[in-house]
């Protein structure tokens, strides 16, 4: 076990300083110099401005600049908004995106682990079609335009809930609506399936044999067989979620790390892209890594297998 | 009499009369005839989906689609980009089937010339996605050992990284326009693929007539050329027909994230993007049947895939 844990570490290190090396190499290849648009600053402003952010340097010593700061966690300041360090607009974002994440990932595998249930004990019923077509409809329509029609719909023609913003429990229904039907979705199917093929499997008979309430069964035998292959799926589904984020905060004018994140693309405010991509990669990664062990602590097999080598 | 009180009484087959049976000759030649008429591998898959009401309905609608791609445009009077401002937002009519748009253009031909776009960046990914994943996957699973610990461990960082983060970092730094767009979606897409082959090569390599065909002295790539890759098609093309879609996706939602392809193209995630405060003044065209066609359109890619999954796995075979 020790042994798996440590390779998965060093695999995630090594991942993680890829994606920092290539923010790095890609930002020093962007043509032109971020100040380059300014219009008012003459050459010694500029040359002034790129010695301040050591952008004048030779590429090693920037690289391991900003090896060193990442390593610390200072993104430097961004150069659109004044006064401020990438760190204050993660600080201030990402608490708000961390809320809207983790209230998405609860309402998406609770409902969809339950639909998944009852769609596989009534299985080829009329549920069971209901569930499944959802669940289609769920992973084809893309969460951004999810959330517009959710706006169109209960914010515009009903008038039920607030159109934008993040203030009160009303104003997350819809953003986590749009969020979560797709990973529900997915998560509902797999469910599904594979408590279809647990539900074949002797033990289970056995413990129809023995008289076990249906629920007791389907609870404390099947479902925990069930769940694995979610397990497995939650890192995808995780990234899913966070790039989900960008557009739902934007549409909905949350001001999470996602709306600062689109909005530094559209700016090319370097060091926020930058700060953000490392950032939101480390959590990432970090995420990946904490399933694959919680896999390998859930699933005793796993320990004589070697990942990856399926 | 009838032969059934007679069996009544006699217990010895002996007392059946010989011409209550028809002696049959035993026909050496019929006992080879195949009654059914033999299925190829693809003839059976295809009968298999076929039968699938959904996955066939998610066909119909792709081909219906294609055709569209193709010919729609010429059968609309109007330009893709041609604006007509006081003409903006009529709803949908005789002249403008699908409405227009903010700028006055007319929805229904943008649509079609969206679908191109949309059909040409999934398919394209889905084409190079293929490509490298069987020349990496195959050789990672053929050679193994030391080349296959290597290949492996590439794959496991690569597959560690966030992949539409990596591609908005790609296009940042390109720029947004057709073709940045699908490297940048295949620079670390393939991975999927590229792990589907080599775990299917890993099982096949090991039959007896890989062994047969290598005992002739065949060299690897012909063996993985023509033993290993056939016998693999199944699952590729699965995992194919699942790319596109999320090929079409990650398209759209970088064009709402402002990264996506530039005018004078407009794929159906622009004109989503567009349409947005559209919505919003009761306009529900501009933005229906974009967001239509993007989700119909991944809808028939998800259930033909699932239809394909059923039909190729011989072990699921009625």
């Amino acid at each position: 076990m020790l042994k798996y844990i440590l390779k998965r570490f060093m695999i995630m290190l090594v991942t993680l300083w890829i994606i920092i090396t290539l923010t790095f190499i890609l930002m020093v290849n962007v043509p032109g110099s971020p100040f380059n648009s300014d219009q008012s600053s003459n050459e010694t402003i500029k040359a002034n401005l790129e010695a301040h952010y050591n952008l004048d340097a030779p590429y090693h010593i920037q690289y391991l600049n900003y090896l060193k700061s990442v390593a610390t966690f200072d993104f430097g300041p961004s150069i659109k908004q004044p006064n401020q360090t990438v760190n204050d607009l993660l600080g201030r974002g990402f608490p708000i995106s961390l809320e809207l994440g983790l209230v998405t990932i609860a309402v998406a595998v609770i409902s969809g682990i339950i639909l998944g249930i009852i769609a596989a004990l009534r299985h080829n019923g009329f549920i069971d079609y209901m569930a499944m077509g959802f669940a289609v409809l769920g992973i084809s329509i893309p969460n951004f335009i999810l959330a517009t029609l959710l706006i169109q719909q209960l914010a515009v023609n009903l008038n039920l809930l607030p159109p934008a913003t993040w203030s009160s429990p009303a104003h997350m229904v819809m953003p986590v609506l749009a969020l979560a039907t797709g990973p529900m979705a997915i998560i509902a199917r797999l469910t599904r399936s594979t408590m279809l093929e647990v539900l074949t499997q002797d033990y289970i008979k056995m413990a129809r044999a023995k008289g076990l309430s249906p629920w007791k069964i389907v609870f404390k035998h099947a479902l925990r067989n069930a769940l694995m292959p979610v397990v497995t799926i939650m890192g995808t589904l995780l990234a899913g979620i966070l790039t989900g984020t960008f557009v739902i905060e934007q549409i909905f004018a949350i001001p999470g790390m996602g709306k600062y994140f689109v909005e530094s693309i559209n700016q090319r405010d370097y060091p926020v892209i930058m700060g953000t991509t490392v950032f939101y990669s480390a959590f990432l990664i970090l995420m990946l890594f904490l399933v694959d062990i919680a896999y390998g602590i859930l699933d005793p097999r796993i320990k004589f297998h070697k990942k990856g080598g399926e | 009499m009838k032969p059934g009180n007679e069996l009544k009484t006699a217990h010895s087959p002996s007392h059946i009369p010989d011409d209550w049976f028809n002696w049959k000759e035993k026909d050496k030649d019929e006992a080879e005839t195949v009654a059914r008429p033999s299925l190829s591998y693809w003839q059976d898959a295809w009968r298999r989906l076929a039968k699938n009401k959904l996955a066939m309905l998610g066909l119909v609608f792709l081909v219906l689609l294609a055709i569209m791609a193709i010919f729609g445009p010429i059968l609309s009077p109007y330009q893709v980009n041609t604006q007509n401002l006081p003409n903006q937002y009529q709803p949908p009519s005789a002249e403008h089937w699908f409405g227009t748009d903010s700028a006055g253009r007319d929805v229904f031909t943008r649509t079609w010339y969206g679908a191109r776009i949309s059909l040409f960046v999934g398919v394209m990914a889905a084409l190079i996605d293929v490509t490298i994943g069987i020349i990496w996957g195959g050789i990672s699973g053929y050679k193994g050992g030391r080349t296959d610990n290597i290949m492996m461990r590439i794959i496991e960082i690569l597959y560690g990284l966030p992949y539409l983060l990596v591609v908005i970092l790609l296009l940042v730094v390109l720029g947004p326009s057709l073709s940045t767009i699908i490297i940048a979606l295949t620079v670390t897409g393939w991975v999927g693929m590229a792990r589907i082959v080599r775990g299917q090569v890993l099982q096949i390599k090991n039959y007896e007539f890989v062994l047969a065909s290598k005992s002739f002295g065949t060299k690897s790539a012909r063996i993985i050329r023509k033993n290993l890759l056939p016998n693999s098609m199944g699952p590729i093309i699965v995992q194919m027909t699942l790319t596109v879609p999320s090929a079409i996706f990650a398209e759209a939602f970088l064009s709402f994230i402002g990264l996506g392809i530039q005018a004078p193209y407009a794929s159906w995630g622009v004109m989503a993007n567009d349409s947005l405060g559209a919505i919003l003044s009761g306009n529900w065209w501009t933005l229906f049947f974009p967001a239509f066609f993007i989700s119909f359109t991944m809808f028939a890619f998800n259930v033909l895939g699932d239809g394909l999954q059923d039909a190729l796995d011989p072990k699921l075979r009625k």
